[in-house]
């Protein structure tokens, strides 16, 4: 069995249907793309693996390693390895960036009944990380985001994934807003993250952050159903060709 | 017209007319004092109790609220243990000024190793001593709350910092209340010279089930080029009634912060008149308040500016939870020769339940041409984004409200200067979360 498999799912916002009965199969180890035109269903489909509530499942269903995904709520599904790298990362004011991923590894291991990690091998642990990804210290100790340009909100996101290391990570459009010195680091973040273990779903509107993140499979999502699934090739073809033709075929 | 319409009292008027008329012989100070409390007592019967028709207690009904007027409080018993209560501050290192149940007890208070610059005098010996000075520093008193303080005021300290002195350890005044419900009216002066420094802490705390009375004047005088830090922590039992008005004068160049904590109380009304005397003073004033079940807390604040180039800055943080009901009314004034003023103040509350409810009044009174003055108010709920976005990480719902919460009450705790205390009030806002169901 895959590990997420996403059955003939149906998802309305405010009352507007978004997914129409949307199937997707991800196994592990695997990297996914979701392609798809605005307003395609992709941003609705990351929020709804995440847990949000505003988005109100009507039909189908999300199994995650064979249970249900859709009975738990957002931080249970964090913990069971769930992590979506938001399109659109929010600011805390007052909360720094230390102390939220302090709050969030730990609350994950409780749930996981874990040891939390002591303050010296979580700080450790930090530094290491955030090395890699060009994160300085001193972003760690403001406010989460707080003052952050788009690429280092992004570069933060790719962080706590490093950190809380899951075993799905749906990335939402995390190359809007970056430049391409900026998308390289970002993409050499999640690189670094791909493992047989790990799977990936990476949701982009263009495919030049695919360049950078090569998917092993690429679906076209067109009026909240996948209507195409192909190799990484199929995203060269939607490059040239655009999704014009994806919104005729849903229609 | 005025006098007809107060014909009638209120049983609590009533009560309070008896007792003055009853103790206004035995109550302490010399006749200069007894004549002042003559007077104010005098300003207080006109108008009475104010009620909602009155603009400045609009939101805060005294008349409403104050169902009765207990009997004045008889100091402790001082042969006997003192309470816990006045050890209201663990962990923080302080000379503690005990006044229990309106009069200062030296005996159980702790000056030992005190700075040479700071001098301790017992309220009624220093007025009776400095009876001009006395008479100067309260000239200007028509506040009714503030009235019924001078009435009936029974007890409290002067605390003098000397000139240039740099007072290491903060000066506690440990305000407690016990026995049996009364009504306690401490008066404190604190009078600190030129260029000293020193941080000043209140605490108010009494028992739970009690619906004693508090009403607390403290007068403040900073001199030119002083720094003062002003903490009150009001941790009053929960069916107490607490007012206290601070009337302060800040010289030129002074530096002044004060940060207002409270968690007690039934009802409180917490009234701060500043007036910045002299050019380039910088004012921070702060509150934070943290209110469950029908707890009403009201924040009254006017910083005059009646100087050049002064700066001043206003933070309040509420939140409240089940049926309790936060009121901010701060008002600047910047006076016609006040150029240069700057003044900004932030009024926020935090919703926890649909029934609670925040009143804003900011007001802004520029009579000066060249200033920088602005206000703002915001009351709202907890953002349901940001909770998804701490949730997606894997923090518990309960837990990501308390991260949110505390760093909203943080804005206003963050600004004092002494790391100890600021270390406690975070903890105390951890603890206050804690008990949240």
């Amino acid at each position: 069995m895959a590990m997420l498999e996403i059955k003939d799912l149906q998802v309305t916002v405010d009352g507007r249907e978004i997914l129409k009965g949307l199937d997707l199969a991800v196994n592990k180890g695997e990297v996914h793309a979701i392609m798809g035109p605005n307003g395609s269903g992709k941003s609705t489909l990351a929020h709804v693996l995440a847990g949000k509530d505003q988005y109100e499942v009507t039909g189908g269903t999300v199994t995650f390693e064979g249970a249900d995904l859709l009975a738990l709520e957002p931080d249970e599904r964090a913990a069971k390895g769930i992590f979506l790298a938001f399109q659109y990362p929010l600011e805390i004011p007052g909360v720094t960036t230390m102390n939220f991923l302090r709050e969030a590894i730990n609350a994950q291991r409780k749930k996981r009944d874990e040891a939390e990690l002591s303050p010296p091998e979580f700080i450790k642990r930090v530094r290491e990380v955030a090395a890699k990804l060009g994160v300085d210290q001193e972003m760690l100790r403001r406010p989460v985001n707080v003052g952050f340009s788009g690429g280092e909100k992004k570069r933060n996101e790719i962080l706590q994934m490093a950190l809380l290391g899951p075993k799905l990570a749906v990335l939402d459009e995390t190359d809007s807003g970056l430049d391409i010195d900026a998308l390289k680091v970002v993409a050499d973040g999640v690189n670094r993250l791909r493992s047989p273990e790990r799977a990936m779903v990476v949701i982009t509107h263009y495919q030049r952050l695919l360049d950078h993140i090569v998917p092993d499979i690429v679906h076209v999502l067109s009026r909240g159903r996948i209507v195409r699934t192909g190799g990484k090739e199929l995203a060269l073809e939607l490059e040239a060709k655009g999704y014009a033709a994806y919104q005729d075929e849903a229609a | 017209m005025t006098a007809e319409l107060h014909l009638v009292k209120t049983d609590a008027e009533a009560a309070l007319a008896a007792t003055f008329a009853s103790a206004k012989a035995r109550l302490p100070g010399g006749r200069g004092v007894a004549a002042s409390r003559e007077a104010a007592f005098r300003r207080f019967e006109a108008s009475g109790l104010p009620s909602r028709r009155v603009e400045e207690w609009k939101y805060t009904d005294l008349r409403a609220l104050m169902r009765d007027a207990k009997p004045l409080a008889e100091p402790p018993d001082a042969t006997r243990g003192k309470p816990s209560l006045i050890d209201a501050l663990p962990g923080v290192d302080a000379h503690r000024v005990a006044i229990v149940n309106g009069t200062y007890l030296p005996a159980w208070s702790d000056l030992a190793g005190a700075d040479l610059g700071v001098t301790l005098t017992d309220l009624f010996a220093w007025v009776g001593d400095n009876l001009s000075a006395w008479q100067d520093l309260v000239a200007d008193e028509s506040d009714l709350a503030t009235s019924l303080n001078q009435a009936f005021m029974t007890g409290g300290v002067v605390v003098r910092i000397r000139k240039g002195a740099r007072v290491a350890k903060p000066i506690h005044l440990a305000y407690a209340f016990c026995g049996e419900p009364a009504a306690m009216y401490p008066r404190t002066i604190v009078l600190v010279e030129p260029d000293a420094q020193a941080t000043l802490i209140e605490t108010f705390e009494g028992p739970a089930g009690s619906d004693y009375q508090v009403n607390a004047a403290l007068t403040l005088s900073i001199g030119d080029g002083a720094r003062v830090e002003r903490i009150k922590i009001g941790r009053e039992g929960a069916s107490a009634l607490h007012i206290e008005t601070i009337t302060g004068a800040i010289g030129a160049r002074a530096d002044y912060n004060e940060l207002t904590f409270t968690t007690g109380s039934a009802v409180t009304r917490n009234q701060l008149f500043l007036r910045c005397t002299g050019d380039g003073a910088k004012v921070r004033v702060a509150g934070a308040n943290l209110l469950k079940d029908r707890q009403h807390v009201d924040s009254t604040l006017v910083i005059d500016h009646a100087s050049r180039g002064c700066e001043s800055r206003e933070i309040f943080k509420s939140v409240l939870d089940d049926e309790s009901r936060g009121v901010f009314q701060g008002k600047i004034v910047v006076r016609p020769h006040a150029q240069k003023t700057d003044g900004r103040m932030m009024t926020q509350a935090l919703l926890l339940s649909d029934r609670a409810e925040a009143d804003n009044k900011p007001e802004l009174e520029i009579f000066a041409d060249d200033v920088q003055c602005g206000h703002g108010a915001t009351s709202g709920r907890l953002d349901e984004n940001l909770l998804f976005y701490l949730r997606a990480r894997g923090i518990p719902a309960k837990r990501a409200e308390a991260l949110l919460i505390q760093a909203f009450v943080g804005e206003a705790i963050d600004g004092i200067a002494h790391e100890g205390l600021r270390e406690m009030l975070t903890g105390r806002v951890t603890a206050w979360l804690e008990t949240r169901g």
